[in-house]
Order: structure tokens, then sequence, then C-alpha cells
């Protein structure tokens, strides 16, 4: 498709203290249906939306973090996770859940979605938007 | 006199809890709340000054509620810091004179 374009989205929330991983989550999977090139970056707060075994049962909210699980079913199997971010908040990627996707141009293998990176790479990736979501 | 300082802002990203770092005083107690539990973990970059602060006799919590939604185990939480529950919020205010909540 020629009229395909980049849409990148800035995630930088901790989930639940504010709307904002909620409704950029909501905004990705609305946003997936129209088959775009679509990256997903979590730096700062960001990269605690996606720990694993949350459970929102004390707090009285909905635990959306089962839904990342499905991105890949969308295609939206570019999600960049900010290295600095996780070892600032003593966190590692084994603290995040599994995001995986199956990749149709290799017999259809399971691959991670997750990429740690740098805030080098961070700009670069920010560099191939067409179409920038900050929240 | 002593003073309840809850925290719900991250220390990642606001300057919350430094503020109240600096005006805890020895006998209060800091409880972490929402956004701000990530703070209360080991090994991030604000687990120094929480330590500094102990050790100036400022006491810490974080509530267990908060921590579990957001897939943070309590027992990766710092020495020192203790986790409650609701009724342990209610108990902490009531255990103190004030209550000053860092928004």
């Amino acid at each position: 498709m020629s009229d395909t374009k980049t849409f990148v989205y800035m995630n930088r929330k901790a989930p639940y203290g504010t709307v904002y991983a909620l409704e950029s989550l909501e905004v990705v999977l609305i946003g997936a249906a129209f088959e775009q090139d679509v990256k997903l970056v979590f730096m700062d707060d960001g990269v605690y939306q996606l720990t694993k075994n949350q459970d929102t049962d004390g707090i009285g909210m909905k635990n959306f973090s089962k839904t990342y699980s499905a991105l890949g079913d969308y295609d939206v199997n570019q999600i960049y996770v900010c290295e600095q971010s996780l070892k600032d908040r003593g966190l590692t990627l084994d603290d995040l859940q599994e995001l995986t996707y199956e990749d149709e141009d290799d017999d259809w293998a399971e691959k991670s979605s997750i990429h740690l990176v740098s805030r080098d790479q961070i700009a670069e990736i920010v560099g191939t938007a067409d179409v920038l979501l900050n929240f | 006199m002593s003073t309840l300082h809850t925290v719900n802002k991250s220390p990642f990203e606001r300057n919350s809890l430094d503020s109240c770092l600096s005006v805890a005083a020895e006998g209060a107690t800091v409880l972490l709340i929402e956004d701000a539990v990530g703070g209360a973990l080991q090994n991030t970059a604000v687990a120094p000054a929480l330590s500094d602060a102990m050790g100036k006799g400022v006491k810490f919590a974080v509530l267990g509620e908060d921590l579990r939604a957001r897939g943070l185990s309590a027992d990766r939480v710092l020495d020192g810091v203790s986790v409650v529950d609701y009724a342990g919020f209610v108990q902490l205010a009531c255990d103190h004179d004030n209550v000053q909540n860092w928004l």
C-alpha cells in the first residue's frame, strides 16, 4: 500500500495514576485497523505499563495490561523499551510481560516484539515518524 | 508533633518526593501511593535519597494495593520500607498529628 505511514506512539506515563496509558492503548488498537506501520516506544515511567503480574483488584480499576499481549495479532510488533528507564527504576527485561508476534515472512515463527533501546535509538525511531502521538 | 507525608507522584517524573524529603523531620512517616510506589523499590535512582532520609529518622511505608496493581512485588521494596494496606493507611493517618499531601 503506497499510502502507508509510520505511526510512532511515545508512552511516558505509568498506568493507573493517570489515564494516559489506557488512552494510548485504545488509540493504538483503533489505529491498528488501518494497517499502518506502527511503532510503540515506552520510556520514562511508560516502562511500568508493560510489567507482568499486574493485579488491580485492590484499587478497583480495570486491569488493561493483558491487552498488550494482543497487539501482535494486530501487526503491532515493533515495541521499543528504553533500557535506561528500566535501570533507573530498578527493573529489567525479566520484569516485563512477554509480547510476541508470528512472523509471516519466516514461516510464522513466534518472535518477541520487545526491543531494548538506548535514547539515541529512540531519537532515530522518532525520526522515522510520519505521525507522532504522545502520551 | 509528627506528620504523615503522602506522595502520589512518580519520583522519576516530578519533584514531589524530593520536596517532601527536604521537609520531612525525624519521627515523620512518608507513605508512597499511586504513581509514587515505584520509588519504594530496591536499586532505583531514588533509593539513595530514601536511605538518607531513613538515616535521619524518617520512616517509610508504601501502599501494597498500588504496588500490586503495577506488577511490583512487595518483596522488591527497600529494607526499612513497610508495606501497608488501606487499613494501614488509615492507621498511619490516626497515628500522626497531621497529614501532608504532596500533590
